[in-house]
């Protein structure tokens, strides 16, 4: 599979807050911008990939809505890990000839349309305690403070290093300054999180196009190869993780860098599905960037910030730029222009090799992927 | 058919529960607990999970106090326990402050009156001093 099919094109609604606009009517509009970025016409989409939080037909209304007739439809649900998985079986797809050009979409009025994020199912054995989305998250985070002693300031550092991201991007939504200080006196939402360790909530859809690796140069932009991608499901509910501190990224990473035949080391830029700040030191442990327990160290000091030492989150992440419930197709569209090297004053010079990481749930389902320019194949 | 086949494990624990009774089950075949309650053990593919009376000893595992204005109720507890048994559940703690709840916590269960979702379990502070 690795570097047999690509990413082609890529567009972004107006996101952020962006009233008087459905799910669909702001996908639409990412869809136009994907496909004048592909060169393409929305009659050569023959494979619809595409999820919304709650569930429903969303690849036969996406179908609907832009009049199509593809011969690959799929929407399995993983919540915000969706769409780093379809791209795993966008390539089986087209890498079979199942199809020819794949659409991956997402869209969501999350903001404007006042309905919240997080309308997974209720699980029985949750539900009766009042267990929100954000009370799980918290949970991992108390636990990883108990075990390994990661502090509230290390936890901060990443809501810190997101915002400087921001700060960076004309585009995200959140790019006033922000202090460890702020982060730490903000309201507390699920201790230890405050409102400030939570991802934003937001307007926004997106959409790529994908083909086979031997017409990706065809098209108008530079084709970001797939070189890896695997997942992995711990669980549904939180309290079915065998161990709180050590997710799913733990064996999606290495199956995704064994197919890439890379390792954390050939990683030049992370994009990590950051739903709240715990997320990003977990995931930098799990897929091997420093060891476990010892995330809160290596965040210190803005290692992940603007001029640290790994750039983490470029688009400012879930934190800081765009969140609209579910939010693995923004890491995929700030990855493609990474490596593109069309990402302004935040580009990291020379990145040839990208690391999407996509979570779900309430740490359940996790999808890594590696994304390479043509220096990589 | 009903007669041979039987209830299925979530209603037969919620009958428990009705009963007074909070049962988990054990695996004949790999003899560890199970819960929430399963047709099929998660460890080795079983389907012989016998019932078993839970000591309703445990600790807390980790633990969240839920922030919530005063005039929706108010700052409340969220945890996952574990069980003496083994298995975890999500759960809540009683009897003290929510801020007030650690990870390490010994605990014993009670039955709480879940109202039309019926009985459901939660945790006091074990006060008793027996590990
Ligand atoms: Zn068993």
């Amino acid at each position: 599979m690795r570097g047999k099919t690509a990413i082609v094109g890529a567009g972004l609604s107006e996101f952020g807050e962006v009233p008087g606009w459905g799910h669909f009517e702001l996908m639409a509009q990412a869809v136009e911008r994907a496909l004048d970025d592909a060169g393409l016409k929305k009659n050569d989409i023959d494979g619809v990939f595409a999820a919304l939080s709650p569930a429903g037909l969303v690849s036969a209304t996406v179908s609907e809505y832009l009049g199509l007739h593809p011969k690959v439809l799929e929407g399995t649900m993983l919540g915000g890990s969706s769409f780093i998985n379809f791209v795993q079986w966008a390539a089986l797809a087209l890498d079979a000839g199942l199809c020819e050009v794949a659409l991956i979409t997402y869209g969501s009025n999350a903001r404007s349309g006042g309905r919240r994020p997080g309308g997974m199912v209720p699980t029985p054995y949750e539900a009766i305690y009042d267990m929100r989305l954000v009370n799980g998250y918290a949970l991992a985070a108390a636990r990883h403070m108990h075990q390994y002693g990661t502090t509230r300031v290390q936890l901060a550092e990443i809501a810190v290093a997101a915002r400087g991201w921001a700060a960076k991007n004309p585009k995200a939504m959140v790019r006033d300054a922000l202090s460890i200080d702020d982060v730490l006196s903000a309201r507390m939402v699920s201790d230890p999180l405050t409102v400030s360790d939570c991802c934003l909530i937001t307007d926004g859809a997106g959409a790529l196009i994908m083909t086979r690796a031997d017409r990706a140069k065809d098209f108008p932009n530079k084709p970001a190869y797939v070189l890896g991608v695997a997942a992995d499901a711990s669980h549904d509910q939180i309290a079915q993780m065998e161990d709180l501190t050590v997710t799913g990224a733990a064996r999606s990473g290495p199956r995704a860098y064994e197919m890439a035949g890379m390792g954390p080391s050939d990683m030049d830029v992370l994009e990590l599905y950051d739903a709240f700040t715990i997320n990003t030191l977990l995931f930098l442990e799990d897929l091997g960037f420093c060891k476990k327990g010892e995330g809160g160290g290596f965040v210190e000091g803005g290692h992940i910030a603007p001029g640290g030492g790994l750039p983490v989150n470029t688009n400012g992440g879930g934190l800081s730029c765009v969140h609209p419930g579910m939010y693995g197709i923004f890491l995929l569209a700030e990855a493609v222009e990474q490596l593109r090297g069309t990402a302004g004053a935040r580009q990291i010079d020379g990145a040839e090799t990208a690391l999407v990481h996509g979570n779900g749930g309430t740490l359940s389902t996790q999808v890594t992927a590696i994304l390479g320019t043509e220096n990589t194949l | 058919m009903a007669d041979t086949i039987g209830l299925g494990p979530d209603q037969i624990y919620r009958d428990n529960l009705e009963s007074g009774e909070f049962k988990i089950q054990q695996c004949a075949d790999c003899e560890k607990y199970v819960f929430y309650p399963r047709h099929l053990c998660p460890h080795c593919g079983s389907s012989s999970l016998l019932w078993k009376s839970a000591s309703g000893r445990a600790q807390v595992y980790s633990t969240t106090v839920a922030r919530r204005r005063p005039d929706r109720g108010g700052d409340y507890n969220v945890c996952i326990v574990e069980l003496e048994e083994g298995p975890r559940m999500t759960s809540r703690v009683e009897g003290i402050d929510p801020d007030q709840v650690t990870i390490g916590m010994a605990l014993r269960h009670a039955i709480a009156d879940g109202g039309d979702a019926g009985p459901f379990i939660v945790f006091n502070p074990d006060n008793s001093g027996e590990a």
